[in-house]
């Protein structure tokens, strides 16, 4: 198996790992946990394709790496600040208890 | 020219960390569980010879993001509600599609080229001088763009986040909205 094969096949069980977090865990932290592991999987996908790919030179994977790091970190941040509010209103961070949009 | 041993290494902890994370009944531990996945995967950054992302990676998902995660663990108090119900209802359905994916997943890359393809690419020289050339000259515009959000984000945070002073709120909100569960 080349390099690139092992980095695709690692970034794509990190995803399902992810999404079945994101789908199967009842509190909201561990959803956006899994998020964040399904976005890191992306991330590994970019670095392995500008590694092994036809030009690294343009640095094209990699800065879009950066990019993506950046903005994770703002998803992170609105995340948790939304679960902290919604918890402050319904005083749950569980997900399926949380069923009305209404207050 | 097949896989690494250190590559194997930093994938089976990379794994093994989020697969903890995602089934460990203790959220403290998920937590734990969920640094040491994206420290991994900072190693794996660093092991495709991408040492300045895996140092973006271990300085805002290890030092800022899972610290954030701990904190919103604590400050729901998630960590003393009870161990039984962690997973959701319909959780066998999300673990079979999860499955399903990987399965899609795996079947793509191994029957596309990159599994035959035995070109190995020498390791690109990228060097700190032309990285900051690169984000200063072409890649300007979204770095000013990422700039903004992040500061859109981080004013959007703190509102959100800020509990509402008494006193300093209009009075039709100070009402408690869900009078069965303030009580």
């Amino acid at each position: 198996m080349t390099p690139l094969a092992g980095c695709l096949l690692v970034s794509s069980l990190l995803f399902s790992v992810g999404l079945a977090g994101a789908l199967t865990r009842r509190n909201a932290i561990l959803v956006l946990a899994g998020i964040e592991l399904m976005l890191n999987a992306a991330n590994l996908n970019f670095i392995a394709f500008w590694r092994f790919g036809p030009h690294p030179e343009f640095l094209t994977g990699f800065m879009f790496v950066i990019f993506s790091i950046a903005v994770a970190a703002a998803e992170a941040a609105v995340g948790l600040a939304l679960i902290l509010a919604i918890y402050r209103h319904a005083r749950t961070s569980d997900v399926s208890e949380i069923t009305e949009m209404k207050g | 020219m097949g896989m690494t041993v250190s590559f194997l290494i930093l994938a089976i902890l990379t794994l093994a960390g989020g697969v903890a994370a995602m089934t460990l009944r203790r959220l403290v531990h998920c937590a734990l569980a969920l640094a040491v996945s994206f420290a991994g995967l900072a190693a794996l950054y660093v092991n495709l010879g991408a040492e300045f992302a895996g140092l973006a990676q271990l300085l805002v998902y290890v030092g800022a993001i899972a610290i954030l995660i701990v904190f919103a663990i604590l400050l729901t108090h998630s960590s003393e509600t009870e161990l039984q119900k962690v997973f959701s209802p319909a959780g066998i359905a999300g673990a079979l599609l999860a499955l399903a994916v990987f399965a899609v997943l795996a079947w793509a890359v191994v029957s596309s080229g990159a599994a035959h393809s035995a070109a190995s690419v020498a390791a690109p020289q990228t060097s700190m001088r032309e990285i900051g050339f690169a984000l200063m000259q072409r890649y300007v515009l979204p770095l000013e763009v990422i700039a903004l959000m992040l500061t859109a984000a981080m004013i959007g945070a703190v509102i959100l986040a800020v509990r509402p002073t008494s006193g300093s709120e209009p009075a039709e909100t100070q009402a408690p909205r869900n009078p069965e569960l303030r009580a």
